[in-house]
């Protein structure tokens, strides 16, 4: 993958860092990404970040999970080997609701916990690049994609940093 | 977006806390070497875990005849233990899921240290099942996999069975919940570390960099697992009561068992979390973190349980005498007055009477008598699953098979084994693992602060007329 020279800069407050991003927004500024210690409430319209669609995706795992048992039983009480238990019908649709809600849970939760990390590009033993250690600690990050920009674009971008609140300005290469 | 703080909220996180300061404190206990007292601590829960492994290998090398089982009391400590610790296992999951919907800010305290404890006291409960069934080396007939005896399936109509889902699913999905949490925060570790630790908590955090998508995604992510663990939490103890419920014994066939067990194990799940973070918070010098409020809180929620609970206990013994059913009457004049009377009395003094003192606001704010009642509880909900099981098989319907029964050092020795598993994996947390959710706690410190919040937002009210805290629009 091509390196990017990233140039960013670092805020003290989540409150300045909001009002930094509505202004790059406003003056139509390519942010590459922000990144904060914590979730930042506010930062994802601002950002013009559209809600997830991890939700959806639970759904369609959650229905493959109750498809899954709720069939998987049907199939081997009625088809596989029907025996009678205390007398009940051998397709007892009240006592298989445990297990289907149970498999539901359990398929919605893992496709999307899997899903998550899979979209975010995370998992065991990845190593993303870190522009500051501090960010996962009390630093508030904007940071543009610098790579293809004259001096004369990295500078005006190195200026919005300043005025709009950055408490320190730095680039590096990724 | 403002977020205007009630003057009347008090505080959640106190000493005047900045994000640095958020990070150094919950950092520290990982990040030093082992007290002596941790040392300590860690060593005897050793101890404890090795005499319970070499009690489970007696088990299975001798059989289950070195329990003191017998053909009228089928399910002894064994069982009573299993439900002990499923119960348990409940709060952590209730704290992170439930009162994340509701919004509960104080949850963000105590929430890692919770799901932690549901994590370790579900592996002690699972533990049983699998060696209850005496012959262990077969215990993979509890899954339905395809097998060349037929294949023949397991029986997907048996509680028993739903209880394995339950229990399965329960403990993946918590695992799951409680690591995704982790990830940003062994991120902040990994920031800090060097070396080997940064190698290690490298691997742990996933790649995690805050990127404002990921958190995005972390929300909506932690917010659908939250509503699948609630549905979830309530099934599994639901589920356990179906053990008890579907069976025809009197004393257990009752309808009231699911809501009545569910209660049971918010109860003492949240006594069990009050023990340890009561501890913990002194240990590890989380006051400013774990503060009076997370305790009254969490009192209050025992106190209701508690009173739940003692509700159920009086309904059981009202239907029963309403019921007109002499079977029903007798198993409960057998628990309340019967040979295992004294548990009767450890479960209702201990469950029922003993958790009222926390009407008074005085008493859930006092750490000395809050740590007592959280062991008051544990040792009470124990009792009940005793009460409910032994007591109950041990006067069965016909007077000729009545039995008496008292645990071998084998029981016992399981049981002090599970403690000692218990405390091992959860002294071990606390050395890797950041204890409170430190992104969690910096979301919430505007917002519960102490010098946003409380008397000092009273000032700020004064002065500024309404508007405490404004965060630009």
């Amino acid at each position: 993958m091509k390196n990017k020279t990233v140039l960013f800069g670092l805020y003290d407050d989540e409150e300045v860092l909001l009002s930094a991003v509505k202004d790059a927004r406003e003056k139509h500024l390519d942010i590459m990404d922000v990144f904060t210690p914590f979730p930042v409430h506010g930062l994802d319209p601002i950002l013009g970040l559209e809600e997830s669609r991890l939700h959806q995706a639970g759904f369609v795992y959650g229905a493959i999970g109750t498809l899954t048992a709720f069939l998987f039983m049907t199939w081997v009480f009625t088809r596989d080997w029907p025996i009678i238990f205390g007398g009940k019908p051998y397709w007892s649709v009240p006592a298989f609701i445990p297990i289907t809600f149970e498999v539901t849970v359990l398929f919605a939760s893992i496709g999307m916990v899997v899903t998550y990390y899979a979209i975010n590009g995370q998992g065991p033993g990845v190593t993303n690049p870190v522009l500051d250690d501090r960010i996962t600690d009390d630093k508030f990050c904007i940071a543009f994609d610098v790579a293809d920009a004259d001096d004369d674009e990295v500078n005006s971008l190195k200026q919005f940093l300043k005025d709009s609140g950055a408490s320190e300005i730095s680039s590096k290469t990724i | 977006m403002s977020a205007t703080v009630s003057p009347i909220r008090e505080p959640l996180i106190t000493g005047r806390k900045d994000y640095h300061q958020i990070t150094e404190d919950i950092c520290a206990p990982s990040e030093r070497t082992p007290s002596l007292s941790w040392l300590v601590a860690f060593i005897v829960a050793v101890s404890f875990l090795s005499f319970g492994v070499f009690c489970i290998l007696w088990t299975i090398w001798f059989g289950i005849g070195t329990w003191n089982l017998n053909r009228t009391v089928g399910w002894g400590w064994d069982i009573t233990n299993f439900v002990w610790w499923i119960g348990i296992g409940h709060a952590g999951t209730l704290i992170s899921a439930i009162l994340l919907l509701f919004r509960q800010k104080w949850r963000t305290g105590v929430n890692r240290a919770a799901e932690a404890m549901t994590i370790f006291a579900v592996i002690c409960a699972a533990l049983f099942p699998g060696i209850h069934v005496g012959r262990i080396w077969v215990v993979f007939y509890f899954f339905p996999y395809p097998n060349t005896r037929g294949p023949l399936w397991v029986n997907f109509n048996s509680p028993l069975l739903w209880d394995l889902f339950a229990i399965s699913t329960y403990f993946t999905v918590s695992l799951l919940f409680w690591y995704t949490g982790l990830v940003p925060d062994f991120a902040t570790l990994r920031d800090r570390a060097t070396g080997l630790r940064k190698k290690l908590y490298n691997f742990l955090s996933f790649g995690w960099t805050g990127a404002a998508k990921h958190w995005l995604r972390f929300e909506s992510l932690s917010l659908v697992l939250a509503g699948l663990a609630t549905p979830l939490v309530l099934s599994v103890h639901t589920i356990v009561s179906f053990d008890f419920a579907t069976s025809v014994i009197p004393g257990w066939h009752t309808t009231i068992f699911p809501p009545y067990f569910v209660a049971g194990a918010i109860f003492s799940g949240f006594a069990m979390v009050l023990t340890l973070m009561l501890i913990t918070r002194k240990v590890l010098k989380l006051e400013d973190y774990i503060t009076i409020e997370h305790i009254d809180s969490m009192n209050k929620v025992i106190l209701l349980t508690g009173t739940i609970v003692g509700v159920a206990y009086l309904t059981e013994l009202f239907i029963a005498w309403y019921s007109g059913y002499i079977y029903e009457q007798f198993a409960f004049m057998n628990r309340v007055q019967g040979i295992y009377w004294w548990a009767y009395l450890a479960m209702m003094s201990c469950n029922v009477l003993s958790p009222q003192i926390f009407w008074s606001r005085k008493m859930r704010r006092n750490i000395t008598v809050t740590f007592l009642m959280s062991i008051f509880v544990n040792i009470g909900m124990w009792f009940e699953r005793f009460v409910i099981i032994p007591t109950t098989l041990a006067r069965d319907y016909l007077p000729s098979s009545w039995s008496y029964y008292s645990p071998t050092w084998v029981e016992i020795g399981i049981f002090l084994g599970t403690l000692g598993i218990f405390f091992t994996l959860y002294l071990a947390f606390t050395r890797v693992a950041p204890v409170v959710a430190i992104a969690e706690v910096k979301a919430i410190l505007k917002t519960a602060g102490d010098q946003y919040t409380g008397e000092s937002a009273k000032r700020a009210h004064s002065s500024h007329h309404g508007s405490t805290i404004e965060t630009p629009h």
